[in-house]
């Protein structure tokens, strides 16, 4: 690779942001805010209150009726015109956009209503009916494994969907020799970088042509589009895919559209008008994508000094209710750097993909790391712990050696360029690490838990193409043909009046690639910025592009910038031609300054940049003889050092590797648990800073996402697969009040391989502050298994001793809630009523007075001896809702004992409990005992956590005593209201 | 004022960036929905339609309020400012956008106007605002790219350049 | 996420207002500042036949000292109270439990009177009200009645309010010479619903600690004084009986802890602010 020599000054200068006027005035246009046709329609999606069940009806009628309904679809429909979307490993499974006969995830798509408006859209979806035959759901990874864990798809036979396992150099040796064993084991958590723009959709269908136009914020890659096309069934030049000039935000999130670009362009289809959707904050929330949770096991061979010989990781990563592409992508990500910023030659891998009952998993800024990097790093730190070596010491002793580089690592990868130690040194230095030891020494000494964390991280960029190929067994790949590169284009052109355009197929989301490109481009071409435009929109159908196009894996600055760099080169030598000729001097004469083309030697001998620039377009015949246009140059960079996994699955994923190497102080308030961030480092080297302001913006916006992660941010579910994080205000994102300012530190050294020496900086931080963050708590507790998010509650667990119990026993024993989060509700009672157990054993069975114990019972139906349907409305305070429920009676031996079980479903959500009745014959008449458990699911559940808790809570006990007197059983000893107090009123005894 | 019916939509006068507008709408819409969609005042943004986000903060009656939790019925008779109002020349940034531009207190800027309006009228109500002022007007709003100390950053520097324009001669 | 259909009414007279409350029965409700209920009716978690906007009521947007009360309207904006010239004087505990509640953003809308008629559980202004032993003013069509703070919260958002009636004020008692209060909470981030919140007051009767976050309402308790080898049985105790539970959020222990601690040290800031 040629570096470029950059001179003009307006690379590496903090400039004003060109994107920033119009943003600033209200005058972004983001897709919610683009012009559509008069006529477009109106898209809402129904979705799975159930996290495993099966469909057995839906009826749509009531919703089709609807006055400014259009269309309502169901997943058959959606399946008549589609095809499976395409599934990255070889399994015999099927993915489809929408449920067809079992939904797998809570937010699953059920229906779709095309609507004239939104809100008429949602109308109908509540007028929708489906019967679900509730399934048992997995939610953690392991016990999908379990030989009788439920099985998601029945075709695949198993939740496992693939397993690989990988060896280089000796492992086996390298332990047998280690004088020390270490191993840690993490479950890392399901999170999200979850932007504040959410998916948007515009589509049309073109019956004529049979080809479909979308326009979503969908942000790369665009290997993508093979997928969508596949799955519409057309080629796919009639799938035009374009994107908007402005994206609220993306960090990878926005790859997950794609399903609904599917969904949304088949309801255009059928609507035969254009179609929009917008999707809001609890769909986004609940069903839009997350990042992998994943569980591994790392186990280090260990000199006695603390030198790192080998590696084992055992990774079991937990993608969902369906392989999405380009997943696994996110186990694979990392391969080529599974050593970390580490010199360590021997490494096994295990890796082991399953499938469980929760959204499915997609591109998530750290894609990976976070991942890697916690199990990594807190097992740097053990070792530290173990061999009594200070984890400092540790790491620079493992540290990839300066003169290594560029460094093959054990997988494969690539390591460009980096002196670690020296970056290492001058943040410790720089950041005052021995400051900051003496703070924590003086608060032990005050009896205060105080913690110091570090974390040596590598962040890659630009991902090759063909690292997912590493999946595939080497005969998959010898067959399936060989995947590599990483394809960047950019154009520039020029117009008849000289000005310049740059064009590029990168989709940014806020990262400022508007003004870098201008001023890359510009420099190169000697004007002032602002005679630069640059569009970044991208349009399939007119723009050049490639599968890896996109705003991803931090490519831009290396590759994007670089190949328009390349692009404004090839124009420049040619103007320098032109211009040699006007000037009479020789080409490498002629310098770009300041709008001029000039004779470096005679300055004063010079032609105006457009009149050189424009003669291509006015005056062709005039060009010297064999020099090309000057009107456009599409330049198409690929990098010879992304190349297809060796036949021994050595892998070079990606093309370039910062450096991170962070250390931070926290303090953790005895009482509360609330983790204080007091001081955190953070050194970067990024190769060449393109733009300082931006890096730093980067590098800031990663980090308050990493402390969410850390200290905030976990979607949460229930054991039944009810997922409990929908809202923003149970889903919590820090705010300026719980995101401290970070010192950010720089170390420069060019990557060779990277047209302008830059490489990729937006993700470091996701991958080391988590863990940075939680060896710091670990140093402070001295414990070891760290969970995340480290909320002040489960902090607490490691600081309170044994409770003081009551000084009396309760009266009471509090209500079960089960694991932490999961919304079961169990209880039992009793109640004496002065009946015979003949009368209350026929009242169970009696539809009629049924209706009558039932609140808000509008209906209660006899479908058999055992089998009845109610329709009850439910509520407290504002909260009501309409619910079907359904009851069965099992075990029944009269008059004695009965089971009921049954389930409601509602707009609101769903329930589903069973309860055990006893009818025990007394001096005055008859006991009954109950024992109830109930689980809720739903949106209820979802939205139920803060903002809306007092509201869901109420609707829950709502449900349960619902539930519960369906069950036959009665409400919680708390509310007299209940069941039991309508069977006194009706036998007519008060005790 | 008799009772508006469910099913149709019924108009609302209110002041909209100093000047009256009649706009129609059923009782259910909300304002960030009629500011965005019937009048077509696209710098309003919407994030989350229940409160937490903030991208939706409008000025109603001078103050920064939730246009995803205000009906559009409830702001007949009322004044509304959005960002659109800020600069009166769209080509010139007043001194809090033109801040915003130099510390580089926007990425996607989606958040941005939602922002603005909160602290456009923090400062002119205290000229004195400081840094933890600052940061509780901040609070009510998410930003997910900046990490939000150059937003801080730019309220900071629009406030003190506010101040010495008052006191010039300080 | 948008709601579902309803009828609209801009009363002009408190009366107007009652009359279409009492017809729409539990179809009807009050619209204050919205900040409850317009999330939950996006949601569509209610779905109310009549919204009945009680904001343009010039009757209900006063703040009065009538005797040693406030009595603050059901048009009266959190904002306008927290602005409210004399408030450190006379309502300290609401002058310092204001910065907890919400954001500026939302108080600025929200209503005194729709945060006790919501009636959450962790929520500031009811714990406030419990703790001072204030009272709520109800209004019908018919009638007026007042009742006691401690009696109105039934319950996870349940209230003693019946069909057909509005709050048309709350009261809450005047500070008084020589009493300390103190209000401190413990929540996820800044702005959010307490995990645990509590209001102390020492004053010549004793000490008493409101607690909210915990129960499925606020709860109010005396305790004796902070010295007395009592104390930490009889808060224990407080922290056992409220019915603790795990959510998402906190566990029931660590609700229970904070009771403890959080509950000694507001009642020690209330004494000292006595002394
Ligand atoms: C992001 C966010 C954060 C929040 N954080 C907190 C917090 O930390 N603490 C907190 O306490 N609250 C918090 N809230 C809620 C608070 O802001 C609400 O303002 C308050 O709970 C309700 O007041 P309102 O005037 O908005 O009532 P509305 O939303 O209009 O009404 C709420 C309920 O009360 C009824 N109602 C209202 N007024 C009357 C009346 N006069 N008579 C009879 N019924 C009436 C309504 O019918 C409705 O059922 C938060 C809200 C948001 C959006
Ligand atoms: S959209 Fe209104 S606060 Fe999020
Ligand atoms: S700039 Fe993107 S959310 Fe704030």
């Amino acid at each position: 690779m040629t570096r470029l020599e950059t001179t003009g000054g307006l690379i590496g200068r903090t400039v004003e942001r060109v994107e920033d006027a119009g943003l600033l005035t209200g005058r972004g246009r983001y897709i919610d805010d683009l012009p559509v046709r008069r006529d477009t329609a109106h898209l809402a999606i129904l979705r799975s209150p159930h996290g495993h069940a099966g469909i057995s009806a839906i009826n749509t009628h009531a919703a089709r009726a609807l006055p400014g309904v259009i269309a309502v679809m169901t997943g058959a429909d959606v399946a008549r015109l589609t095809r499976s979307m395409t599934v990255g490993v070889k399994a015999n499974v099927e993915c489809w956009p929408i449920a067809r006969d079992r939904v797998r995830y809570v937010g699953e798509p059920v229906a779709l209503v095309v609507a004239e408006n939104r809100y008429v859209a949602e109308d109908a979806l509540d007028l929708i009916e489906v019967d679900y035959e509730t399934l048992a759901a997995v939610i953690d990874p392991e016990k999908a494994l379990a030989a009788d864990a439920p099985v998601l798809h029945p075709s695949l036979g198993t939740n496992l969907i693939n397993e690989r396992a990988f060896r280089y150099g000796d492992p086996e040796k390298a332990f047998a020799a280690a004088a020390h064993r270490v191993s840690i084991r993490i479950a890392y958590p399901r999170n999200s970088c979850t932007p504040i723009e959410t998916y948007g959709v515009i589509a049309e269908y073109d019956p004529g042509e049979d080809a479909y136009d979308v326009t979503a914020n969908f942000q790369g890659p665009f290997s993508i589009h093979a997928v969508i096309s596949r799955a519409l069934n057309v080629p796919g030049n009639r799938m035009r895919l374009r994107t908007p000039p402005d994206s609220g935000g993306s960090f990878g999130i926005k790859q997950g559209v794609f399903p609904y670009v599917i969904l949304a362009a088949v309801a255009a289809r059928v609507s035969a008008r254009p179609v929009k959707w917008i999707e809001d904050r609890l769909e986004h929330l609940t069903a839009s994508v997350s990042a992998t949770n994943r569980v591994t096991t790392l186990e280090a061979a260990v000199t006695a000094d603390g030198r790192i010989t080998a590696l084992s990781w055992d990774q079991l990563e937990d993608c969902g209710a369906h392989l999405r592409a380009p997943e696994p992508a996110t186990l694979y990500r990392m391969h080529g750097n599974m050593t970390g910023a580490y010199a360590i030659e021997n490494v096994a891998i295990r890796n082991r993909v399953v499938l469980t009952n929760k959204t499915p998993t997609g591109l998530n800024r750290g894609f990976g790391g976070p991942q890697i990097y916690f199990a990594l790093e807190r097992l740097v730190h053990k070792i530290g712990d173990e061999l009594l070596l200070d984890p400092l010491d540790v790491i620079r002793r493992n540290l990839v050696p300066a003169d290594a580089f560029p460094y093959r690592t054990a997988t494969g990868g690539l390591l460009d360029s980096g002196d670690y130690r020296a970056a290492l040194d001058r943040a410790t230095t720089e950041g005052r690490l021995d400051a900051l030891r003496r703070q924590r020494d003086a608060a032990r000494a005050q009896g205060r838990l105080y913690g110091i964390g570090y974390a040596a991280v590598v962040e890659p960029s630009v991902s090759n193409m063909g690292y997912i190929t590493t999946v595939l067994t080497p005969e998959e790949r010898a067959k399936a043909g060989p995947k590599n590169g990483a394809q960047a284009v950019a154009t520039v052109a020029i117009d008849p009046l000289g000005s310049v355009t740059v064009k590029v197929a990168s989709v940014p989301q806020g990262q400022g690639h508007r003004t870098v490109l201008a001023q890359v481009v510009a420099e190169r071409l000697g004007l002032a910025m602002d005679k630069v435009r640059v569009n970044t929109e991208l349009d399939t159908e007119r723009d050049a592009w490639s599968i890896a196009s996109g705003n991803y894996a931090s490519r831009f600055a290396p590759a994007v910038a670089g190949a328009a760099a390349l692009a404004a080169d090839r124009i420049r030598a040619r103007l320098a031609t032109i211009a040699a000729r006007q000037l009479n001097v020789t080409p490498d004469r002629v310098d770009f300054r300041a709008g001029t083309l000039l004779d470096r030697d005679n300055p004063d001998n010079a032609v105006s940049f457009g009149r050189v620039a424009a003669a291509s377009h006015w005056a062709p015949g005039t060009l010297p003889e064999g020099t090309d246009q000057t009107i456009r140059e599409t330049v198409f960079w690929t990098p010879d050092e992304l190349q297809a996994p060796t036949a021994a699955d050595g892998i070079n994923s990606s093309l370039c590797h910062g450096f991170i190497f962070d250390f931070c102080g926290v303090e953790i308030d005895r009482k509360t648990g609330q983790v204080r961030i007091d001081r955190y480092v953070t050194m970067h080297d990024c190769g060449r800073i393109l733009h300082p302001g931006m890096v730093d913006g980067q590098v800031r916006g990663g980090f308050a996402q990493a402390v969410g992660a850390a200290l905030y941010e976990e979607y949460a579910y229930g054991g039944d697969g009810s997922f409990l994080t929908g809202t923003l205000a149970d889903y919590l994102i820090p705010t300026v009040m719980e995101t401290p300012e970070p010192l950010i530190l720089h170390y420069e050294t060019p990557s060779p391989f990277t047209p302008l020496g830059a490489k990729g900086v937006g993700e470091g931080n996701c991958m080391s502050t988590p863990v940075c963050i939680a060896n710091a708590v670990a140093d402070a507790l001295g414990v070891e298994d760290i969970r995340l998010p480290l909320s002040p509650s489960r902090v607490s667990e490691w600081l309170y001793g044994e409770e003081r119990p009551p000084s009396k026993p309760l009266d009471q024993t509090p209500v079960a809630t089960g694991a932490s989060g999961e919304r079961m509700l169990t209880g039992s009672g009793s109640a004496e009523v002065t009946a015979t157990r003949e009368s209350v054993w026929a009242m169970l069975l009696d539809p009629n007075t049924l209706k009558a114990i039932i609140p808000g019972a509008h209906e209660v139906r006899k479908v058999s001896d055992t089998h009845f349907r109610a329709e009850v409305t439910l509520g407290i305070g504002p909260v009501k809702g309409r619910y079907r429920a359904d009851i069965r009676l099992s075990d029944m031996v009269e008059p004695e004992t009965v089971t009921l079980s049954g389930g409601t479903e509602g707009a609101l959500g769903s329930g589903r409990g069973t309860g055990r009745v006893t009818l025990t014959e007394t001096t005055t008449g008859t006991r009954i005992d109950y024992r109830y458990e109930a689980a809720i699911g739903g949106k209820v559940a979802s939205v139920g956590g803060r903002l809306l808790d007092g509201a869901a809570r109420v609707v829950i006990g709502q449900f349960f005593q619902a539930l519960a007197r369906h069950a036959g059983g009665g409400a919680p000893p708390s509310a007299a209201a209940g069941f039991i107090q309508r069977l006194l009123h009706l036998f007519g005894r008060h005790r | 004022m008799p009772r508006m019916n469910a099913a149709r939509k019924h108009p609302v006068d209110f002041t909209l960036n100093g000047r009256t507008v009649r706009a129609e709408a059923e009782n259910r819409m909300l304002l960030s929905d009629l500011l965005r969609h019937e009048i077509g005042l696209t710098g309003t943004h919407v994030g989350c339609e229940h409160g937490v986000c903030g991208a939706c903060t409008v000025q109603i009656d001078g103050r920064p309020a939730r246009a995803c939790l205000t009906l559009a019925q409830q702001v007949r008779g009322g004044d509304v400012r959005t960002v659109e109002a800020l600069s009166r020349d769209p080509a010139e940034l007043s001194p809090l956008q033109a801040a915003f531009r130099r510390h580089h207190g926007l990425q996607c800027g989606f958040c941005t106007p939602g922002i603005l309006m909160s602290l456009d009228v923090l400062l002119r109500e205290r000229p004195d605002a400081g840094r933890e002022d600052i940061r509780e007007h901040l609070s009510g709003h998410l930003c997910r790219c900046t990490g939000y100390a150059t937003i801080v950053e730019a309220a900071l520097a629009a406030a003190e350049e506010q101040r010495k324009e008052e006191k010039p001669n300080v | 996420m948008k709601p579902a259909s309803f009828d609209f009414l801009c009363p002009e007279t408190t009366e107007e207002a009652l009359a279409a409350l009492a017809e729409g029965g539990g179809e009807a409700r009050v619209i204050a500042g919205g900040q409850s209920l317009v999330p939950m009716l996006n949601m569509r978690l209610a779905r109310p036949a009549l919204l009945v906007d009680i904001m343009r009521l010039e009757a209900l947007r006063r703040i009065e000292t009538s005797g040693d009360e406030i009595v603050v309207g059901a048009g009266v904006r959190q904002a306008e109270l927290e602005a409210w010239p004399t408030l450190l004087r006379d309502l300290p505990l609401l002058a310092a439990a204001f910065p907890c509640l919400g954001h500026v953003q939302t108080r600025a809308r929200g209503t005194v009177c729709g945060s006790i008629a919501h009636a959450d559980p962790s929520a500031e202004l009811p714990l406030s009200l419990v703790t001072l032993g204030g009272a709520v003013s109800l209004r019908n069509r018919k009638q007026k009645r007042r009742v006691k703070a401690d009696d109105f919260f039934v319950g996870m958002m349940a209230t003693d309010l019946a069909e057909g009636e509005m709050i048309e004020a709350v009261h809450f008692p005047k500070a008084r010479h020589g009493s300390g209060y103190a209000f401190r909470e413990v929540g996820r981030r800044h702005g959010d619903f307490a995990i645990v919140a509590c209001a102390a007051v020492a004053d010549d009767r004793g000490l008493r600690l409101g607690i909210a976050g915990v129960d499925d309402r606020p709860r109010v308790f005396p305790l004796p004084a902070l010295d007395d080898d009592q104390f930490d049985d009889t808060i224990n105790d407080i922290a056992w009986s409220l019915n603790a539970r795990d959510d998402i959020h906190a566990s029931a222990r660590y609700r229970r802890e904070l009771v403890r601690s959080l509950g000694r040290e507001t009642l020690k800031e209330a004494s000292r602010c006595r002394a």
